[in-house]
C-alpha cells in the first residue's frame, strides 16, 4: 500500500469564463492529506457562477465532499450560482447528507442553572446516603444468615480472599511499618537525646505503633490495595452483568460476593495490624541501636514495661473496625459502579477515598471514646 | 476510499493477500498455513463454528496479534513483516468494527468518530464536527451525536462503531461478528449498510460471522475455518459451496444440517 507522499495530490484549477468560472477538480483526494481550500483557489475573485467539473478526479473521499460543501457555502454567502450538474449523482447524494447533518447537528446542551445543580446534587447526596444505609443493612442481614447457617457461607472464596488481602499484603505492610517505626524513632531520638531521655524512644515508638500507627498504616495499605481491588472486581462484574446473573438466580450478591470479602478483611486486618506492630517496633529498635546505642534487650524491656494488653487490644479492635470499613467501602463502590470502563475506574478511586476517609473519621472517634472510657 | 469508476477499485491486484499464515497465542497454535486472497471491492466472509479461530484470524490480519508465521499483504504492500512505522501508516487505511462496538466510554459519539480525524487529518475543528455528524448520519444516528455510549442501545453502539470505522474513508473494512446480539431487523439493516458502503465507496469488506442469513445475503465469497483442521476447509461463493461441496462439514454448516440451502 503506498502512502500519501508518493501519490498524486488533489488539484483544483479555476478557469474564468464569460458567465463565471469553471472549477476543475483532479487528482487523488484523500482526507489524510492536506485538503485544498476553496477560499485560496478563488482568491479575491467574485464570479457570478461556479461550475464544478470533476471528470479528472482519480479517487475521492470525504475531503472532496468538504471542498464541495465549502464551495456551496461560499456561493450562498456571495450570491453566486452554484452549478453541480456535472458532479456525479452519488457525490451529490453524499453532499446532501453532509448539508443535512450540518443543519441538524445542534450541540446538546448538558449545562444546568445553579438552582437545578444544587437540587440535583442534594437529591444525589440523599440517594447515596440511602444506598449506604440499605447496603449496611443488607450486610447485617447477610451476616445474621451466616451466623444461623454457617455451612451456607462461601468459606472457600473467603479463604482465597484472606490469602489475597492478608498473606499477599505482608511484604508491603512490612516495608511501610518498618519505615514508619524507623521514622518515628529517628524523630524522637533527635528530641529526647537533648534531655538524656534516650530510652524513652522505646516508649514513644511502642505506644504510638501499638495504639495508632500499626493499625492505621496496615489499614491505609489495605485501603489502597484491597479496597480498590474489591471495587474494580465488583464493578467489572457489574459491567459484565455477572451481578445481574446472580440476582436472576435469586442469589444475593451480598451473600455471594460481599460477605466473604468483608469477613476475610475483618479476620485479616487484626493479624496484619499485630504483624505491623512487631515490624514497627523492630524499626524503632534499629534506630535505637544505630543512633542511640541502646541495646535491643534494653529497648525490648522498656517497650514491655510501657505497653499493656489493653493498648494492644484497642489497636486490634481499631484494626478490626478499619477492616470492616475498607471491605464495606470497596464492595459498596463496586456495586454502585457505572457499567463502563470509566465507571470501574471511578469506583476504584472512590473506594480508596471513602475507605481512607472512614478510617480517619473512625480513628478520631476512637481517640475520644477511649479517652472517655480511660482505655 | 472511494472511486468514481467502480471498476477502478477492482483493478490493481488483490486488496488482501494472506499466505501461509500461522495464528496462535504464545505456544498455542490455533490456525496453520492459512492462505487466501481478497479482491478489491469484494465482500468476503470468514465463517465457521464457534471456537474455530475466526476472530483470531481477524486479529492477526489487522496486526492486533503478531502472526507466528506467514505473511499478510494489503493493497500490494507487506504488512505483517513491515516495521512498526509502516504498519501504523497502513492502519489509517483500515477500519474495524469490533463485536461490541468498542466505543470509548468517556467520549460522546461525535468525539468517538472525531478522534481518528483529529489524529490523522489537518481538518479544522468545525470540519471534523461536520464530518463526524455526516458519518453518524450515514449509519442512522443523526441526533445522537452528543450522547455517551452508555446512553444508547447495543445496536446503536454497533452502528456508532461503524461510523468511527468509516471516519477515515478506509479502503478495507473489517467486521467482527456484526450481527452478534442484534435483532434480525437491525442485523438486516446493518447488512444493507455494508452493501451500501461497498456500492458507494468500492470498499473491500471482510466480515467474520456465522450468521447464515448475512452469509447468503451479502457475501461474494467465503472461506470456512474448522477447529480440527486448524485451517481453511472450503473457499468459494456460499450458495455454490452449500450445493456442490463434497465436504460434509461444509455442507452441514451451510445448510444447518438439513442438506438444503435454507430459505432465509
Amino acid at each position: 500500500m503506498s502512502d500519501n507522499a508518493d501519490q498524486p495530490q488533489a488539484r483544483v484549477t479555476v478557469q474564468p469564463g464569460v458567465q463565471g468560472c469553471a472549477v476543475i477538480l483532479a487528482g487523488v483526494w484523500r482526507i489524510t492529506a492536506a485538503p485544498p481550500r476553496w477560499t485560496d483557489c478563488v482568491g479575491g475573485e467574485k464570479p457570478a457562477r461556479v461550475t464544478v467539473v470533476m471528470d479528472a478526479v482519480e479517487r475521492w473521499d470525504s475531503s472532496l465532499l468538504l471542498f464541495l460543501f465549502e464551495v456551496q457555502q461560499w456561493c450562498r454567502t456571495h450570491g453566486a450560482h452554484c452549478d453541480f450538474e456535472a458532479v456525479p449523482a452519488k457525490v451529490r447524494t453524499l453532499l446532501g447528507q453532509l448539508v443535512a447533518s450540518h443543519e441538524t447537528s445542534v450541540p446538546f446542551d448538558r449545562s444546568e442553572n445553579f438552582l437545578t445543580s444544587v437540587g440535583l446534587a442534594t437529591q444525589d447526596a440523599w440517594k447515596k446516603v440511602r444506598e449506604i444505609i440499605a447496603f449496611v443493612g443488607e450486610c447485617v442481614i447477610s451476616a445474621w444468615r451466616l451466623v444461623r447457617m454457617p455451612h451456607k457461607f462461601r468459606w472457600r472464596d473467603c479463604v482465597d480472599e484472606m490469602q489475597q488481602c492478608g498473606a499477599m499484603a505482608l511484604p508491603i505492610v512490612s516495608l511501610i511499618s518498618f519505615l514508619v517505626g524507623l521514622i518515628m524513632a529517628y524523630q524522637a531520638a533527635v528530641q529526647l537525646r537533648q534531655f538524656g531521655a534516650d530510652i524513652y524512644v522505646a516508649d514513644l515508638v511502642g505506644l504510638s505503633v501499638v495504639r495508632e500507627m500499626g493499625p492505621m498504616m496496615a489499614a491505609i495499605v489495605l485501603a489502597g490495595r484491597t479496597g480498590a481491588a474489591f471495587a474494580a472486581t465488583l464493578g467489572n462484574m457489574k459491567a459484565n452483568e455477572e451481578i445481574d446473573a446472580l440476582a436472576a438466580l435469586g442469589i444475593s450478591p451480598v451473600d455471594f460476593l460481599v460477605l466473604p470479602r468483608i469477613v476475610a478483611l475483618g479476620l485479616m486486618m487484626p493479624l496484619l495490624a499485630l504483624y505491623a506492630n512487631c515490624v514497627g517496633i523492630l524499626g524503632g529498635m534499629m534506630v535505637a541501636l544505630g543512633v542511640l546505642q541502646i541495646p535491643p534487650a534494653a529497648y525490648w524491656i522498656e517497650t514491655q514495661s510501657i505497653i499493656d494488653l489493653s493498648d494492644v487490644n484497642t489497636g486490634l479492635f481499631k484494626a478490626l473496625t478499619f477492616g470492616l470499613l475498607i471491605g464495606l467501602a470497596g464492595c459498596l463502590r463496586g456495586l454502585q459502579a457505572d457499567r463502563s470502563a470509566a465507571g470501574v475506574g471511578r469506583a476504584a478511586t472512590s473506594a480508596v477515598v471513602t475507605a481512607i476517609l472512614l478510617i480517619i473519621v473512625s480513628d478520631a472517634f476512637f481517640a475520644v471514646a477511649f479517652n472517655i472510657l480511660g482505655l | 476510499m472511494s472511486a468514481l469508476n467502480p471498476n477502478h477499485t477492482r483493478s490493481g491486484g488483490p486488496a488482501i493477500e494472506v499466505s501461509g499464515l500461522v495464528c496462535g497465542y504464545g505456544e498455542q497454535t490455533i490456525l496453520r498455513d492459512v492462505t487466501f486472497n481478497v479482491a478489491r471491492g469484494e465482500i468476503f466472509f470468514i465463517v465457521g463454528g464457534s471456537g474455530c479461530g475466526k476472530s483470531t484470524l481477524l486479529r492477526h490480519l489487522v496486526g492486533l496479534n503478531p502472526p507466528t508465521g506467514g505473511s499478510v499483504r494489503f493493497l500490494g504492500a507487506a504488512f505483517s513483516e513491515a516495521d512498526a512505522a509502516t504498519r501504523r501508516a497502513q492502519l489509517r487505511h483500515f477500519g474495524m468494527l469490533f463485536q461490541g462496538g468498542a466505543l470509548w466510554s468517556s467520549l460522546t459519539l461525535r468525539q468517538n468518530v472525531a478522534l481518528p480525524l483529529e489524529e490523522y487529518t489537518s481538518l479544522t475543528r468545525r470540519e471534523i464536527e461536520e464530518l463526524s455528524a455526516l458519518k453518524l448520519g450515514q449509519v442512522g444516528l443523526s441526533g445522537y451525536e452528543d450522547y455517551y455510549p452508555a446512553e444508547i442501545s447495543g445496536g446503536m453502539k454497533k452502528r456508532a462503531g461503524l461510523a468511527r470505522a468509516l471516519a477515515l474513508d478506509p479502503e478495507i473494512l473489517f467486521f467482527d461478528e456484526p450481527s452478534a446480539g442484534l435483532d434480525p431487523v437491525t442485523s438486516r439493516k446493518l447488512d444493507e449498510l455494508i452493501v451500501e458502503i461497498r456500492a458507494m465507496f468500492g470498499t473491500t469488506i471482510v466480515v467474520v460471522s456465522h450468521e447464515l442469513a448475512s452469509i447468503y445475503d451479502i457475501a461474494d465469497r467465503v472461506i470456512m475455518l474448522e477447529k480440527q483442521a486448524q485451517g481453511i476447509i472450503a473457499e468459494g461463493a456460499p450458495r455454490t459451496l452449500a450445493t456442490t461441496s463434497a465436504d460434509p462439514r461444509v455442507k452441514e454448516f451451510l445448510t444447518r444440517g438439513t442438506g438444503k440451502v435454507p430459505i432465509l
